[in-house]
């Protein structure tokens, strides 16, 4: 299969979202456009694992390279394993759901899906990149549509929590471009990921550039204590701008600090491991003690993401091969469980116009649909087996408790405690909005419409699917881990 | 004689034009209207004749050189004053004086030119005056306002204090050495300290033009004073000219000082970087804003030229040539808005996407390339030169370097943020651009865009290099 496909889909959508007349062109444009990327991710799964069955074992399958800059060896270089697959999988899935829950939006229509369909072009483009030069230019591409997203479609503070974000997000760029420099300079003038891969740089300079672009990749992706602009930007963006942050922004930041920091650096891996385990049991606990205090639907999402998160750092901070394992999929199960949390908060928000929780009640009695799915992910989030937050989380756990020593243990515990405190919030929060009896100005509302039903179902059916089946997605990830394990295992 | 012709042609083409617009005016004369298209056509042709019969060579005896990397850069500038003539059409139709105008913009033009291509030093003083002088007189082309008077003055005393500071650099440096000429200077150069004090003399001389601080005290206020059409020749073009005879001058000339002037280079590109940076936040005029902004830009161009090695020269031309886009961009909005409403502040761009959609996604494209954010060209260029910095090993250097580019894209934002958010009880009226500057600024924002994607314009630029 073409990757080219992958990145020239969106493009093409963009580009004729801008050439359409009118609000409904653009809804129907986009949405065929993200319907068209989904049915190529499938393709890409489909083809990715026929290539592995046929017993194709090159690292990166679908390979194409371009001379982009001769002069500074830059390629466009392009391919994928299991782990970018999944990736894809999980962008295209949020990308169609966004598309669909924004359809009322009425305020520069065109100027909202064309950024949406951008953001979601960059995020394609860093998944399939091997190259550290171009997945730095699709990592920063979404800076612009993510500032005005939140700028101009927001609520609340928007302006302040735009320019936070945009400023905190630059920022951890700029701890990225140091270091990425640093292993191009180091690593013999190459950018390129797999040759990078195969350099021995010498410990000193691996200790030095592996928190730069450790902690570069984590301000994308909630490392305490970067994780500040994570309450304030979800909470102020538009529905379908808060899931794609929450849902794959955020996942941008993990892939990189596995993909770049952990891979290329295993010594400076090594070396701050610990330190990384502490700063994401901290972010757990943390994350979920604050959302206790949240009386915003939003905010309770976005500090439960900042815990949730964690568990991905977490899991990759503990370097066992299960463990990692986990953290990719709780990458993917987070990404889909809180694309649809922020979808529903946004229904319940369009018709209520409020998002406090102590404003809601019975709502299970005017929209049921929409109270069931909101009843699963509270239920997803905090760990019910049979879902996909369960299966994540649990492999993590199991990882993490492959390490024998004291240290290791404590912090795996103080982990796990965060999920009782999840069930506490959880539950307060989905008990309070959609039981008890019903405010009298809320019981003319309606229920979902096609498109908002549409969206909440793929989404459902992406939590069920890791849920029930987590093994296709162990299948899929695995010779990338293992890669992973082999470069850490190959140095002292 | 042939070769004469062949070699000097972008002087002779300037030259050319130059006389032809003073017949016309000694001559009949001719209304603005007929005249600026006319220039416009003559500076178009003047731009696509640098494409054509480029070689290497030298001229008398070693006082004029040339190479087709030293005919791209005055291409660059040729075709940054193919867009002013373009971008400023609608205050230029208004000037009674237009032919003195272009008469004057293309003298400096020239001396830039032979700046470019001098060999020697007392041809690169006599160039440089040449290109200066013109420059404070456009500045004062705002005749009935006192500020731009203020403004000529200030840049006429400024230029004639540097100015005098580089001779006395050349009178030392040729009592230390014996020759002014570039090509023998660098087998003279030992180090001793009156070279070095020479060498000094001579670098604070570039780093007034260039605007590096501490020598940018009259920056601000010129660009603030002087018309539109004048600031942003002065921030593009003579910004750019002086950054490539100051790159090929430390990489040619004083190749065996480095050990001197790279010190001296982080120093100064760390110190303008910060304040450039630091004087934009609290701008509220957009020229004073733009102005301190490019300050800053400079900065960064310092980085690149640290590195002494053909990556930096490259990355050098590419990165001015993404800033005559952008930064004519952004100008060119400022310019057609404060003809049309008389506003220069940052707040007057409040609400300016609800009226003005097309001016706002320009400044946008433009303000987001010299925050150096991709997709744009500028990402390409920025990035550039901090790789090209970045080849001395000196990661801190890089990393002020980025930590100022968070700054930067914090005040890009500020406009960003007031066109696109803010709200305003009397935005800008809808304004309905002159073809002409529709044309330019769709020149400059294709070439925002594509510069940077379209890799083979900086590949042309290496294979000159």
């Amino acid at each position: 299969m073409n990757l080219l496909l992958l990145i020239g889909i969106p493009l093409v959508a963009a580009l004729a979202v801008l050439a359409s007349r009118n609000a409904k062109q653009v809804r129907w444009i986009s949405l065929t456009g993200a319907t068209v990327q989904l049915i190529a991710s499938f393709a890409l799964l489909f083809t990715f694992k026929a290539e592995r069955a046929a017993g194709n074992t090159a690292q990166m399958l679908f390979e194409q390279k371009y001379a982009l800059f001769p002069a500074w060896h830059i390629n466009f270089h392009l391919g994928v394993d299991g782990i970018s697959v999944a990736m894809i999988l999980l962008t295209s899935f949020v990308l169609v759901a966004g598309v669909l829950v924004s359809w009322n939006v009425e305020k520069m229509t065109k100027e909202f899906y064309f950024l949406l369909v951008l953001l979601a072009l960059g995020a394609y483009g860093f998944f399939i990149s091997l190259d550290l030069f171009i997945l730095f230019f699709f990592l920063e591409i979404s800076v612009i549509p993510k500032y005005l997203l939140i700028g101009i479609w927001g609520s609340g503070k928007k302006e302040y929590s735009a320019n936070k974000l945009a400023l905190m997000l630059m920022g951890g760029s700029a701890l990225i471009l140091v270091g990425m420099l640093g292993l191009y300079f180091e690593g013999g003038r190459s950018f390129d990921l797999l040759k990078l891969s195969q350099m021995n740089l010498d410990t000193s300079t691996q200790h030095i550039l592996f928190p730069l672009l450790f902690a570069g990749f984590g301000v994308f992706t909630a490392l305490f204590p970067f994780h500040t602009w994570v309450p304030d930007g979800h909470s102020s963006a538009p529905t379908a701008g808060s899931m794609f942050l929450a849902g794959i922004s955020m996942k941008l930041g993990g892939y990189g600090c596995l993909r770049v920091a952990t891979y290329l650096l295993p010594e400076g891996a090594k070396e701050y491991a610990n330190i990384i385990i502490i700063l994401s049991a901290i972010a757990i606990l943390y994350g979920a003690f604050a959302t206790m205090m949240q009386k915003d639907l939003k905010y309770i999402n976005a500090y439960s993401s900042v815990s949730h998160v964690g568990f991905s750092l977490l899991g990759i901070g503990m370097l066992t091969q299960t463990a990692m394992t986990g953290a990719v999929m709780q990458m993917v199960s987070h990404g889909v469980m809180t694309a649809l949390f922020f979808a529903v908060i946004g229904m319940i928000y369009d018709r209520t116009h409020t998002r406090m929780v102590a404003d809601m009640g019975g709502l299970m009695k005017v929209m049921p649909f929409v109270a069931t799915v909101f009843f699963i992910v509270g239920l997803c989030s905090l760990g019910l087996p049979g879902l996909s937050g369960f299966v994540a989380e649990m492999t993590v756990f199991v990882g993490s408790w492959e390490n024998a020593d004291a240290f290791h243990r404590i912090a795996t515990v103080a982990a796990a405690m965060s999920i009782v405190v999840t069930a506490v919030y959880i539950l307060r929060a989905v008990g309070q909005t959609v039981m008890g009896p019903i405010k009298n100005e809320y019981t003319q509302l309606k229920d979902a419409n096609w498109n908002e039903k549409l969206a909440a179902i793929l989404l459902l059916a992406g939590i069920l699917a890791i849920g029930i089946a987590p093994f296709w997605l162990n299948d899929l990830l695995k010779p990338g881990i293992e890669l992973i394990m082999q470069k850490l295992a190959s140095v002292k | 004689m042939n070769e004469f012709l062949i070699l000097m042609k972008s002087e002779l083409a300037v030259t050319v034009i130059l006389f032809l617009l003073l017949f016309i005016k000694i001559g009949k004369g001719m209304r603005n209207e007929t005249l600026l298209p006319l220039i416009q056509v003559l500076l178009l042709l003047n731009f696509l004749l640098g494409f054509f019969f480029n070689k290497q060579g030298v001229l008398f005896e070693g006082l004029y050189t040339t190479s087709p990397m030293i005919v791209l850069q005055k291409n660059i500038l040729n075709l940054g004053v193919y867009l002013i003539s373009l971008l400023c059409a609608d205050w230029l139709k208004k000037t009674p004086h237009l032919s003195e105008f272009f008469m004057l913009m293309l003298s400096a033009l020239m001396g830039m030119f032979f700046m470019i291509s001098s060999g020697n030093l007392l041809m690169f003083y006599l160039s440089l005056e040449l290109a200066t002088i013109p420059v404070a007189a456009m500045a004062n082309f705002d005749l009935e306002k006192k500020i731009s008077s203020e403004a000529a003055m200030k840049m006429i005393l400024s230029s004639a204090f540097s100015s005098g500071i580089l001779l006395f650099g050349i009178s030392l440096l040729y009592g230390a050495t014996g020759t002014i000429s570039f090509a023998e200077l660098p087998s003279q150069l030992d180090g001793s300290p009156l070279q070095i004090m020479a060498f000094v003399f001579l670098f604070t001389a570039f780093a007034f033009k260039l605007s590096i601080v501490p020598f940018h005290l009259w920056t601000a206020d010129v660009y603030e004073g002087s018309p539109i059409a004048v600031t942003s020749f002065l921030s593009v073009i003579s910004k750019g000219s002086i950054a490539f005879i100051f790159i090929s001058t430390l990489y040619k000339v004083f190749q065996p000082m480095e050990a001197v002037w790279y010190n001296m280079i982080v120093v100064l590109a760390i110190a303008t970087m910060v304040t450039g940076n630091l004087f934009a936040l609290p701008q509220q005029n957009i020229k004073r804003f733009l102005a301190f902004s490019s300050i800053a830009q400079v900065g960064f161009i310092l980085v690149a030229i640290s590195s002494n090695s053909p990556e930096g020269l490259s990355s050098v031309v590419y990165f001015v040539l993404i800033y005559v886009f952008s930064n004519l961009a952004a100008f060119g909005v400022a310019s057609v808005i404060s003809e049309k409403t008389g506003r220069e502040n940052i707040d007057d761009y409040k609400g300016l996407y609800k009226t003005n959609p097309f001016l706002t996604w320009i400044l946008a494209l433009a303000l987001f390339s010299l925050a150096g954010v991709p997709p744009t060209a500028g990402f390409f260029g920025k990035l550039f030169l901090l790789t090209a910095g970045g080849s001395k090993a000196d990661y801190w250097f890089i990393a002020v370097a980025a930590l100022n580019m968070i700054i930067s894209l914090y005040y890009y934002l500020r406009i960003v943020r007031a066109m696109f958010m803010d709200k305003n009880e009397q935005p800008v009226e809808k304004i309905q651009p002159n073809p002409s500057v529709r044309l330019a600024l769709i020149i400059c924002g294709a070439g925002i865009v594509l510069t940077g994607m379209l890799s083979w314009v900086y590949d042309y630029i290496v294979k000159l290099s």
